[in-house]
């Protein structure tokens, strides 16, 4: 192979590696809409505590003189998906759930100040700068000729690789079989219907939260160790992108979140690619501006219906 | 005997100054067919929205089996026994009919997380308990072969008995049906007419009908109500309301 093309090889490794992440946190904005219908903007600061969580609990990991890397990732996902999902469960009691059945715009504003809230918060008791860990996972696999160009695919993207796909798989099968799952989908068809069935629906837009927040909490723990560096700020950036990811695909719909995320990412790292690295936003949101224009419920999104 | 099963008082239901039902009774006793009648605009489902909690009535009782429900929230009624269905279809259009059957036997399956998880024995047995449930219905209503087929694909006549057999895994005691004739064929009422008095006598439930096709109610109706601009104008047997002069009078008019 040429040296450029493998050049896109790399590039489209590192876009899917990001639009992965991207993904599993656009789930969790899709889910909500698909469900209440709301945007919730605290969705990004939510993966931002699940990143601090997880530098948290690894420091503290290895103060205590754990090694073990597997077992260290193993606890650090735990924690972070358990405390995240609880900060997604007490954002949708606090700040939502009273608001219900208002204006649309008032649950917006609600979270677009749980978002600041949130945000200086952690501020607040973790500190406004950077904080860095050192590499935790490091080295990977280099393809072709180290001559003229060589791939490399890190082990880290392995890993986001495998989680994001194990966590995909598991979450598919959760909607389609389970119990709840049906819940959820039957709340997001008519949420009015369902709760006349007897189900208690606050339970199932609970648990929708709580589901995204896990995720949110996945993406936090992959991009946090991928970059080595988390700060309060980190949500809004990735929350937008996120939410994007979520709109392209076609905001309420699961495989489209997915779809979405991988396009946002491919498309980022593409322009990163042949033009200097600030335009990938520009032409991300470009391509989000046009998709838009002509297909206006997103790729998967199904055009809304009139009601008779 | 047959006992009362509903007992409406002096319901009343005012939006602003706006009476929408004043003061109507209503009773249903135990495997009886109700019909309410009345022109369009009468308030025949704000009666129904009362019933079921949609609204809370400004006023007046409304007693189910000798418990008061007025001002409960729709879904506490619906785990009552009281249950509805709405004059435009609303079946979760994008899920199969087996699995519309299943999520509204949702509550019963009365399992955690946990066991759902690990598909513990006692969870197996009840879902396997649900399926063999929703499997007979649709037996009862004819549908079993279109099981796995999405809701929003059946005809309408398929999707209205759909919307029946779900509300009766519920485990109703009273089904209460909104207009559910309305742009159905002749042949697909009269499979309704038969499903309707089939639920009476064979699955002895009550059911409380709002119905414009006058064939229908009076063909199945054990008692009949009539409401004119909210008001209660005459209830009574199908022979009694067929030869009442006010009743004649506020649907064509005066002569």
């Amino acid at each position: 192979m040429s040296e450029f093309s493998l050049y896109l090889l790399q590039q489209l490794i590192n876009g899917l590696t990001i639009g992965s992440t991207y993904a599993l946190i656009a789930i969790g904005y899709t889910m909500v809409y698909g469900i209440i219908g709301m945007i919730n903007f605290a969705h990004g600061e939510i993966y931002m505590i699940g990143s601090y969580i997880t530098f948290i609990v690894i420091a503290g990991l290895m103060s205590m003189g754990i090694v073990s890397l597997p077992i260290i990732l193993i606890i650090a996902l735990v924690v972070a998906m358990f405390m995240a999902s609880t900060y997604g469960w007490a954002v949708e009691r606090v700040a939502y759930r009273p608001l219900r059945g208002t204006n649309r715009l008032i649950p917006l504003i609600s979270a677009i100040g749980m978002s600041i809230f949130l945000q200086n918060a952690v501020g607040i008791s973790q500190g406004f700068r950077d904080v860095a860990l050192p590499p935790m996972v490091t080295g990977g696999w280099a393809l072709g000729n180290p001559a003229d160009f060589e791939v490399t695919i890190s082990y880290m993207q392995v890993i986001i690789f495998a989680v994001t796909f194990v966590t995909m798989t598991l979450l598919t099968l959760f909607i389609s079989k389970s119990r709840m799952g049906r819940a959820c989908r039957a709340c997001a068809e008519d949420l009015g219907m369902t709760n006349l069935l007897g189900i208690n629906t606050n339970k199932v837009i609970a648990l929708t939260f709580i589901i995204g927040a896990a995720l949110a909490a996945i993406a936090g723990l992959l991009l946090g160790l991928y970059y080595g560096v988390v700060n309060p700020f980190v949500g809004f950036i990735a929350g937008l992108k996120a939410f994007t990811a979520a709109v392209l695909g076609g905001i309420g719909s699961i495989p489209g979140a997915v779809l979405g995320g991988l396009i946002l990412g491919v498309t980022e790292a593409m322009t990163a690619a042949f033009f200097p690295s600030e335009y990938k936003d520009v032409v991300a949101f470009g391509l989000l501006i046009t998709i838009l224009l002509f297909r206006p419920s997103g790729l998967l999104g199904k055009p809304e219906i009139e009601k008779v | 005997m047959s006992q009362l099963l509903l007992d409406v008082n002096g319901l009343t239901m005012r939006f602003g100054g706006l009476v929408a039902v004043n003061g109507v009774n209503l009773k249903v006793k135990n495997r009886q067919i109700v019909s309410v009648i009345g022109p369009n605009g009468a308030g025949k489902t704000t009666v129904f929205n009362c019933l079921s909690g949609f609204y809370i009535p400004t006023e007046g009782s409304v007693m189910l089996k000798n418990k008061q429900i007025a001002g409960l929230k729709d879904y506490q009624i619906s785990r009552k026994g009281l249950v509805r269905t709405f004059q435009h279809v609303r079946l979760f259009q994008k899920m199969t009919v087996i699995e519309n059957m299943l999520v509204a036997q949702h509550r019963h399956l009365n399992t955690n997380l946990i066991s759902g998880l690990f598909k513990t024995p006692n969870y197996r047995r009840l879902e396997q308990e649900a399926m063999d449930h929703a499997v007979h219905w649709l037996k009862e209503v004819d549908l079993l072969e279109f099981a796995n087929r999405e809701a929003g694909n059946l005809s309408y006549g398929q999707q209205r008995r759909l919307e029946i057999a779900r509300c009766m895994v519920t485990q109703p005691e009273l089904l209460m049906l909104d207009e559910p004739a309305a742009g159905l064929n002749p042949n697909e009422t009269k499979q309704l007419d038969e499903l309707i008095i089939k639920l009476r006598d064979e699955h002895e439930i009550s059911i409380l009908l709002i119905e414009h096709d006058m064939s229908l109610v009076m063909g199945i109706s054990d008692h009949i109500y009539v409401i004119a601009q909210g008001t209660p104008l005459a209830n009574g047997t199908a022979d009694e309301i067929k030869n009442n002069p006010d009743v004649i009078k506020a649907y064509l008019g005066e002569e």
